[in-house]
């Protein structure tokens, strides 16, 4: 009753004490205790997890109290690995128990809000006019577009209500549609594995409009382009657990306790168990102190270490000693025993493409595709054969695609690595060498940028003549600098001489002490060569920023074959960046992609169209003549890196995106009316110039993206490499650009693409942004969506690092007015049902789409480049240039559309990567699982997918990985093209069905599918290229094995058939801006580093109170002492770093921890928390991508050509960003803009609005 | 005027602070739990705090009691043990004054630290700051009463305010008017201590009802808290009927 009163007890106390009066029982009040009862009581635990596009996809417990989500722990419930494996529980880090405060932080959106601005216009124009008539007197109106584009990012939103912001967006979508076309409606969402359904939810609307969903992984630049190079796979990795079957562990850029904290216990698990670890990276990274050895790098040259140690490999396991099993293993399962036809340039002798059986007078006797089958000499009939599993085995033909060790002919081979002893002569030949490129900051050695090197060749006869042929074998090794005694310049007897890759020559450029490369280096080989490729190296995407990624990579990549790694258990090349692992890919495409309902769906890669509609192009500073290779084969090389974009949208290599400047709405009609066929139409008017591809001049008006949705993305603060040029280009508001364009300054501009003196200013009409949190991104938009978080909805989460399939749920219903993003796009699509009548009803869409792997058409341009339009080729769609294909867009009936599975899958089938099967099975199952539409029109009788559950069924019953049935037609399927049995891999698990329901339950592993080169078993942990090796199914490239050499024309110009080292480039950024506006600090150059967080949720939220107490609260950039000494710094000082892209003000931290010339700052730190205003922008803040800028490079741009060719996230342009440098110095004045601007709008209020609408 | 100001200071005033300090604690006791602590901040900084809040805790003590002995013990027991009032008077002089300076200088320390420190600035409340600045006052005042007092060692002003202390606890009316013609320091003096019984109950000062005296009589060493109340008696009476006072097991 009394705390008080009821401690009046002198009368009552007992006088009972116990053991001998040690113990004493007291009868005091104890309700106290409740407090602390309560504080962990809660009233259910739902499963779910962060879709944050963290690789560690850990399932958590969502305790709920009265209604409110009020924390989290990691649920420990997954399946249990095999006895000596250690289990994959607890996973999660404080990062993700972190998470449950946005719910109901203030940062949460909450209404549907709209630029105030845009808002009265739009009142205004309804009050008077219909949805499309409203929007268009608002974007036709330059004045009033202005009135808002001009203001984004300065604040000013109101809310609105849902049945309001729906009708905005849908009257802008069927307003651009009709106008422009449905390409210039675009979508930007990255990482479908972190939620499904949520990507799903919106890529779905856009491709039932024929909108353009764009690339992620590329952009991310977390897509190694190596990956597709070597083995026609966009990337595929072992899960964590295999790390514990390693005996040797090389962690190269990747910062595992930090980065991937759930998976580290298996990598210290795996040292407890006796693997050895090395780390490499420049800085004193948290992953270092696992090491058995740490190796500082010169950040940027890891390429020249991976070549050095590449060459003590060589010579002591391939060289002076064959170890066996390498030697077994590089002959069967790589091209190094193909022959390369040796050309002539200038006199002397370049590599040239691989020979094909096509070259030879009688084809070798292949009738189907020739000019794709590979050829090497045998051993033992001492002939040309052409082994089995080349890509041209893939198509036209069934049953020989495999990598038996067997010729077409069905005759046992053994392939001639070398040609040592077999040669007719030894002759020069040319290979060019990078490394005496001068760097203001990065060492160079002077060596001859042509390096003549002997080796062993046969002569054969082929139809055009007798040529020299080598080995892909002896040219890697010449290329490595390693002397066989055949004489000559340029290789080393003794890894102390100072030639192109010996360790002494890495020494001088990495600054990695000889003795520590040559140790490293002979006991991964030697581990590997004892356990069978039992060395491993993790790789991360730090190294993968370079604008020469490739060359990091493949010179890891061959070190890990030369070892015979890549497919062995524990062994490989563990490559993790985001969550980029979509398990059940090909149930989820159908259902993102709406291919139930119209193929092909339009898909953009992100960098090259970033890098034209932001106009980065316009300010390039890389010449193509700075990367072009000096052994180039003879061609023009000319124009600027945008125009190799262009040529290559134009080849049919890469997507465009707007695709024509005309409204393919309009060139179906057109067509008819001409008496032609569309595709035909088509190119006829590319042709006479009456069609012209968007990418010629991507600053015209009609050119311009109009409408653009984010969602589950923070594009303007996170990824958006060169912030500033999209502030100021696509959005057209106030920005930090410092540079110059080309035409200012005066420079050489591109050759193909249309130079307009006024840059565009605001291409974008409206900015649509659906997020949980007022991020960046929206905060500059037009638009923003309240959202559903993580704990409020309904969804499926995979990962690359564990072989589970788990679920996001919903705790509580999403608070406040937000909903989830399936129900958003949902509420979209039927407004936009409603709105589009007015302008739209059923058309015909004329879709462009390149020439795609994995597809028959992906052997397209076999053996040299011609581009038709200058007349070298005929124009021929899916073949020389893009395929054209009409599709029926019925807008109308968009929203019955989204809600039902379309009948495509029951008529055309499912299936992915080259393979197909029939799905009725499965279509009917949805049928009674989902229900069938009841009502009346376009959709009755299909199957239901109405709610965020009923989609997640959708993924989960097509899914081979989810559905045994599936898996074993997938298997069979496979099986056709290889003509071995495999479906022995499935049968197992045939009647294996997940469900939703089962997820929720528990996690699930997933089933065994030929989508993935990996097995999950409970014999082996999943290991990248598993099914490779061990079920000799052909890797997806030319050779149809582990391709080393790159032979592809604009490979070997820009210098890059053979790994090569290629310093970081210059992109001369400091100099034009270093003295413009002095502040009396004195200034540092340094290289600038973007590493993950350690205090944000993966990589994306950094705005979170918990996180920002346990850093310094807002942005940081470390830089070391030394440098911080010489410009004055100390801790905790307010820096400013800046160059021509723009500025971004930060807090120094100054640490022993960073190598001297760079500085480090964390990824994604937004300029919405504690950031003060820029010196030198006089904007607030500037992010990390204010300093940066995209880049392409030509490489990234093959296409139609084997494994690369295109593929949505799979080959394509990168976002690179690590080439770059900063000034730092101090800041003078530390402004927090926190006054009203000159222009500050006068103040809206919704009240004022509605009687203005009225 | 002055004797009605008088009266009600010294009269009334008492009783107002003494009723809200006695029941102002007891209605924070049971009503405010979670609100009963020191609010020590140690664990942001310990920089002078070790010996601003021992010398502070050691000095205030010693004053209090020297206090609540010196007013409240009848005069006539002083008397009966033999103790002059001149000694009381340098009694209360020098033990007053050393454990006022030590007081002085624990609390200064403490003062500047709550003041001047960042962090324990930031973290302090409106009552946390009030309450310090308060004591202190009250301490300089204290302080400031001992160049007085040397000026009349026989005592007689002491005796007065005996008397007027115990008058108001033994509700005898009028004794506000013995006191009225003492000098200012004292009033103020006097005024002020009341005031801290006032604002007592509001602030952290509400510990001093925790002092864990107890502890020091404790019996056990293994303390069972029983669930609930008939546990206890049943504890009790099986703890007294098993010849060896080993309970429950049994059960």
């Amino acid at each position: 009753m009394s705390h008080f009163l009821d401690r009046l007890t002198f009368f009552t106390r007992p006088a009972a004490p116990f053991s001998e009066g040690h113990g004493i029982t007291t009868g005091e009040d104890r309700r106290w205790e409740d407090g602390y009862r309560k504080r962990w009581q809660h009233d259910k635990i739902v499963r779910s997890t962060h879709g944050a596009n963290c690789t560690g996809s850990c399932s958590w417990k969502i305790y709920v109290k009265g209604g409110i989500v009020t924390w989290e722990t990691q649920q420990t419930d997954y399946p249990r690995t095999r006895p000596d494996l250690p289990n994959h529980e607890p996973r999660g880090c404080s990062r993700g128990a972190s998470y449950s405060w946005y719910l109901y932080s203030g940062n949460r959106v909450k209404y549907p809000l709209v630029r105030s601005r845009l808002l009265k216009l739009w009142r205004e124009a309804r009050a008077v006019r219909t949805p499309v008539a409203a929007w268009s007197s608002i974007v036709e109106d330059e004045k009033k577009r202005a009135a808002y584009t001009t203001k984004r990012g300065h604040g000013g939103f109101v809310r609105a209500t849902w049945d309001e912001v729906t009708e905005i967006i849908a009257a802008a979508n069927a307003y651009t549609v009709k106008k422009h076309g449905p390409d210039r409606v675009i979508g930007f969402s990255p990482i479908p594995a972190m939620s499904m359904v949520s990507y799903a939810a919106g890529s779905r609307y856009l491709s039932l409009l024929g909108g353009v969903c764009m690339s992620f992984y590329d952009w991310y630049c977390d897509l190694p382009p190596s990956s597709p190079q070597t083995w026609g796979e966009q990337t595929d990795v072992p899960e964590s657990a295999d790390w514990y079957n390693s005996g040797f562990l090389i962690l190269w850029g990747s910062n595992v306790p930090q980065t991937r904290t759930p998976d580290a216990h298996f990598y210290t698990e795996a040292r407890y168990r006796g693997a050895k670890s090395v780390v490499i990276c420049p800085d004193y990274s948290e992953a270092s102190k696992f090491a058995d050895l740490w190796i500082s790098v010169k950040q940027g040259t890891d390429s020249a270490l991976a070549m050095a140690m590449g060459h003590v490999i060589l010579r002591e396991f391939h060289v002076d000693r064959q170890a066996s099993y390498f030697n077994d293993y590089v002959r069967q399962y790589t091209d190094m025993p193909m022959l390369v036809r040796l050309d002539k340039k200038d006199g002397k002798l370049i590599p040239g493409r691989l020979l094909r059986a096509s070259d030879f007078a009688d084809g070798l006797g292949e009738k189907n595709n020739p000019e794709w089958k590979t050829v090497a000499f045998d051993e033992t009939s001492e002939g040309v054969v052409v082994p089995l599993g080349s890509v041209g085995f893939r198509w036209g033909e069934k049953g020989k695609w495999n990598l038996e060790e067997k010729d077409s002919d069905g005759r046992d081979t053994s392939l001639r690595l070398t040609l040592e002893s077999a040669h007719d002569q030894i002759v020069d030949v040319s290979f060019p060498y990078f490394g005496n490129i001068d760097h203001d900051h990065f060492v160079s050695d002077a060596h001859p940028s042509v390096l003549d090197r002997r080796i062993p060749v046969k002569k054969v006869q082929l139809a055009d003549g007798e040529a020299l042929v080598a080995t892909v074998f002896d040219l890697f090794v010449a290329n490595y600098g390693v002397d066989r005694g055949f004489g000559g310049a340029h290789v080393a007897k003794s890894y102390d001489e100072n030639v192109p890759y010996t360790p002494a020559w890495a020494e001088k450029i990495t600054g990695v002490p000889r003795d520590q490369i040559i140790t490293v280096a002979r006991e991964f080989a030697l581990n590997a060569e004892k356990t069978k490729g039992r060395s491993m190296v993790i790789i991360g995407a730090a190294m993968n920023h370079w604008y020469h990624s490739d060359m990091n990579y493949r010179g890891v990549i061959n070190m890990l074959v030369m070892c015979g790694c890549v497919g062995q258990s524990g062994g490989g090349w563990s490559h993790y960046v985001g969550q980029e692992k979509l398990r059940p890919q090909s149930g989820w495409l159908p259902l993102a992609f709406g291919l139930d309902w119209s193929r092909p769906p339009r898909q953009m890669n992100s960098t090259s169209f970033f890098y034209a509609h932001t106009d980065q192009w316009r300010y390039e500073t890389v010449g193509v003549e700075e990367i072009l290779s000096p052994t180039a084969p003879a061609g023009p090389w000319d124009g600027a890196l945008i125009d190799y974009n262009v040529r290559a949208e134009r080849m049919g290599w890469l997507p465009s995106a707007p695709q024509l400047r005309q409204n393919p709405l309009s060139l179906a009609k057109k067509a008819e009316a001409a008496g032609l066929e569309a595709k035909d139409y088509v190119v006829k008017g590319l042709k006479s110039g009456e069609l012209q591809m968007s990418c010629d001049d991507p600053d015209h008006p009609d050119n311009w993206p109009r409408n653009m949705f984010i969602w589950r993305s923070n594009l303007l603060g996170s990824s958006g490499k060169g912030h500033e040029y999209f502030l100021k280009h696509l959005l057209g508001t106030s920005h930090g650009v410092q540079g110059k364009d080309l035409g200012e300054t005066g420079k050489k501009k591109p050759k193909d693409v249309v130079w307009h003196d006024d840059a565009p200013i605001g291409k974008l009409d409206l900015l649509v942004t659906l997020d949980f949190r007022m991020s960046t991104t929206c905060v500059y938009s037009d638009i923003v969506l309240p959202t559903a978080t993580w704990y409020e909805k309904n969804d499926l989460n995979t990962s690359d690092m564990h072989p589970f399939i788990h679920p996001l749920t919903a705790a509580v219903d999403p608070v406040w007015e937000a909903r989830s993003d399936w129900d958003i796009y949902k509420s979209i699509a039927k407004a936009f049902s409603k709105v589009a009548p007015e302008v739209l009803g059923v058309e015909k869409d004329v879709v462009l789409t390149p020439i795609l792997h994995d597809t028959p058409t992906e052997i397209a341009q076999a053996l040299d480049v011609k581009d038709w339009k200058k007349g070298e080729v005929e124009a021929i769609p899916g073949k020389t240039m893009p395929s054209v294909t009409v599709v029926e867009r019925d807008y109308p009936n968009v929203y019955k559309r989204f809600t039902a599975l379309g009948p495509l899958m029951s008529k055309l089938g499912n299936g992915g990567k080259g393979m197909a099967w029939n799905t009725e099975h499965e279509v009917d199952f949805l049928k009674k699982l989902n229900g069938v539409v009841t009502e009346e029109g376009a959709t009755k009788g299909l199957a239901r997918i109405e709610s965020d559950i009923d989609a997640t069924e959708v993924i989960l019953t097509l899914a081979p990985e989810t559905n045994g049935e599936v898996a074993v037609k997938a298997w069979e399927s496979l099986s056709k093209a290889t003509g071995r049995e495999h479906a022995h891999l499935a049968i197992p698990k045939e009647d294996e069905k997940i469900r939703f329901r089962d997820v929720v339950a528990q996690p699930r592993k997933i089933i065994s599918s030929p989508i993935w080169s990996g097995l999950e078993s409970d014999k082996v942990c999943y290991n990248a290229c598993y099914t490779n090796v061990h079920e000799l199914i052909p890797w997806r490239t030319l050779s149809g094995r582990q391709q080393l050499y790159q032979d592809h024309l604009w490979m070997r110009a820009f210098g890059e058939a053979l790994c090569v080292y290629r310093p970081p480039i210059d992109l001369k950024a400091v100099k034009p801006v270093i003295d413009l506006k002095p502040n009396g600090e004195k200034q540092i150059v340094l290289n600038f580093i973007t590493p993950h967080q350690k205090w944000g949720i993966h990589s994306t939220y950094t705005d979170n109170l918990l996180m920002l107490t346990l850093s310094r609260g807002g942005p940081i950039v470390w830089i070391s002492e030394t440098d911080a000494k010489a410009a004055g710094i100390v801790d905790n000082d307010w820096i400013e770093a800046y160059n021509a892209n723009g500025a971004l003000v930060a807090r120094a931290v100054v640490s022993q921890r960073v190598k001297e010339g760079m500085c480090l700052m964390y990824h994604a730190q937004e300029k919405i928390v504690n950031v003060p205003g820029s010196e030198m922008t006089g904007q607030r803040g500037g992010i990390h991508n204010s300093v940066t800028r995209a880049i392409v490079k030509p490489t990234h741009m093959i296409g139609g050509y084997a494994q690369q060719s295109y593929g949505f996230n799979y080959y394509g342009t990168i976002g690179t960003n690590r080439d770059e440098f900063v000034i730092v110095r101090k800041m003078v004045k530390v402004d927090w803009l926190d006054t009203p601007t000159a222009d500050q709008p006068e103040p809206l209020t919704v009240a004022r609005n509605m009687e203005a609408a009225e | 005027m002055r004797e009605a100001i008088n009266h009600i200071v010294f009269g009334w005033y008492p009783y107002l602070c003494l009723t809200v300090f006695i029941v102002g604690s007891w209605l924070r006791f049971d009503r405010e739990q979670y609100t009963w602590k020191t609010g020590s901040s140690q664990l942001l900084r310990r920089r002078q705090l070790m010996w601003g809040s021992n010398l502070f805790h050691v000095g205030i003590l010693v004053i209090f009691f020297g206090h609540f002995v010196g007013l409240l013990t009848p005069i006539w027991i002083f008397d009966a043990m033999g103790i002059s009032h001149t000694a009381k008077q340098w009694m209360a002089i020098i033990v007053g004054g050393i454990a006022g300076i030590m007081c002085f200088v624990g609390i200064t320390l403490l003062v500047h630290r709550r003041l001047f420190d960042v962090r324990i600035r930031s973290t302090s409340s409106f009552g946390d700051i009030a309450i310090l600045l308060l004591l202190y006052a009250q301490l300089i005042l204290g302080l400031a009463t001992i160049p007085v007092s040397l000026g009349h060692l026989d005592g007689h002003e002491m005796v007065k305010f005996m008397t007027w202390a115990q008058g108001i606890l033994t509700l005898q009316p009028g004794v506000s008017a013995l006191i009225a013609d003492t000098s200012l320091i004292f009033k103020l003096h006097l005024f002020l201590g009341m005031t801290i019984f006032l604002v007592f109950p509001f602030t952290r000062l509400v510990h001093v009802w925790s002092a864990p005296i107890w502890y020091l009589g404790r019996r056990g060493y293994q303390v069972v808290r029983a669930s609930h109340p008939e546990a206890r008696t049943n504890y009790a009476r099986r703890a007294s009927q098993s010849p060896r006072a080993r309970p429950a097991a049994a059960e």
